[in-house]
């Protein structure tokens, strides 16, 4: 799973616009992910994120 | 908000405000949502834009021009500088805008139009009909609505959902979307009248850093790499804060802004039935400069134009609005995405030895356009080994 730093994320929309899933969006101000597309393997979103603050949790 | 309109634009940045202002000037009835609460915040721009190509859409206004340019300085890994323009370019070259008062603008001069206007209204999916758009529905203040339109003009950014959701692959590739940190820094020593433009791979790995002047003392100092260069420790942030403790260690941070820029190439196809998709949605910002203000308004306006047309014969099946692919494809905007792709693709992975090389050996020139391709040309001729090099980019010039 990922899991979104709120505090952290500036709620820009880089991750969206890569997600290869189409998993995430940015709905006003925050961050959403949709877990049943979203496989968290690829780790795209957490490496683009320019401050951070997608992180990849053990499931 | 009614159940029904000619058009429905989703965003309300430079693209939405040209889409849906040009639709309601043929008499359609326009509805234009955007997801935020307020038109041109939070800002996601580093917001310069050339002053001829603005001028084609708005007389331009102190309101909303931050700063008047009359510079460009390419800064190279070790500090040479080339500078482009000149004091007697008449301050030709460009413009720093405030994109909060300026997009408000754009979007008001819609609603002049006769657009309606709905923020912090979100499209949330379309409304497919035998497969093609509809509508779409839209959640606003807690509530759902239908809301059924001949034509959808999808003008929703970066993170663009709506062309997806219809069916189509907008995903970038993660090495062409570069990834961005910017401060608005005040109390600093700047050129009031340049951008700056530092190139490095050390300092920017596959983009740059530019400090663009938002009037006395203050600028935009930003940054944007390459996503596949970013990664913990190394994050855009982090090769900002570096810059900025470096160059301007006694500024005073006011503002953080990040921000996606797809330096891909464009959509395969920007339409499909019933939809246009226009700016930043359609991966139409540039892949060199990364700007999408002027990219955003031209397809904007084109799109309004040509839904207004199709509607008027009846017909809005993709093979109706195709003319708007191909208009912009086929025109300027989409010759200049080409070569500056190519550009991109040629240089982007230089080392900085040979970033250094090329403007050590620009120093003696003097350039007064500012456009890639002059810059381009100007750096061929005083490096004719790049020839060899990139011969398949000469071939575009």
């Amino acid at each position: 799973m990922i899991h979104i730093r709120r505090d952290v994320c500036g709620y820009c929309g880089a991750c969206v616009s890569v997600c290869p899933r189409g998993a995430l969006e940015l709905i006003d101000a925050y961050l959403t992910v949709d877990e049943t597309l979203c496989k968290s393997k690829c780790k795209i979103c957490s490496t683009v994120c320019p401050l951070g603050a997608i992180e990849l949790e053990e499931q | 908000m009614k159940e029904a309109y000619d058009v429905l634009v989703v965003g309300g940045g430079p693209g939405g405000a040209l889409a849906a202002k040009a639709a309601a000037e043929q008499g359609l009835s326009v509805l234009l949502v955007e997801k935020r609460p307020a038109i041109g915040a939070p800002v996601r721009c580093a917001e310069g834009i050339g002053k001829e190509a603005l001028a084609e859409f708005i007389e331009p206004d102190p309101k909303w021009i931050a700063a008047d340019l009359d510079k460009a300085v390419l800064i190279g890994p070790d500090g040479t500088k080339f500078t482009i323009g000149n004091n007697h370019s008449g301050g030709k070259v460009g413009y720093v805008l405030d994109r909060k008062v300026f997009d408000r603008e754009l979007v008001w001069q819609a609603a002049e139009a006769g657009a309606e206007i709905q923020v912090h209204a979100r499209a949330s999916a379309p409304i497919m009909i035998d497969g093609k758009v509809s509508g779409a529905v839209i959640h606003q203040h807690g509530k759902t609505y239908e809301v059924r339109a001949k034509v959808v003009i999808a003008a929703d950014g970066v993170e663009s959902k709506f062309a997806k959701w219809a069916g189509i692959n907008t995903t970038v590739p993660l090495t062409e979307l570069e990834t961005c940190a910017q401060y608005i820094v005040n109390d600093i020593d700047i050129d009031e009248r340049a951008n700056l433009f530092y190139i490095s791979y050390t300092d920017a790995p596959w983009g740059y850093i530019w400090v663009f002047p938002k009037g006395h003392r203050c600028a935009n100092v930003g940054i944007g790499i390459a996503g596949t260069k970013s990664g913990e420790g190394h994050r855009a942030k982090d090769y900002l804060d570096r810059f900025v403790a470096r160059e301007f260690p006694n500024g005073k941070i006011t503002e953080l802004i990040v921000g996606g820029v797809s330096v891909c190439k464009p959509l395969e196809c920007t339409v499909a039935d019933n939809l246009i998709i226009v700016g930043d949605a359609a991966r139409l910002s540039d892949p060199i400069t990364g700007g999408g203000i002027y990219n955003a308004m031209y397809t904007g306006k084109l799109a309004g134009e040509v839904a207004a047309a199709a509607l008027k014969k009846g017909d809005t099946s993709k093979m109706a609005l195709m003319v708007y692919d191909t208009t912009w494809r086929e025109g300027p905007l989409g010759h200049a995405l080409a070569r500056n792709y190519a550009v991109k693709e040629s240089f982007i992975k230089m080392d900085d030895a040979k970033f250094n090389s090329i403007i050590h050996s620009m120093s003696d020139l003097s350039l007064d356009e500012i456009t890639v391709k002059s810059l381009v040309i100007a750096i061929f001729k005083a490096n004719p080994w790049l020839a060899l090099e990139l011969p398949r980019l000469l071939m575009t010039l």
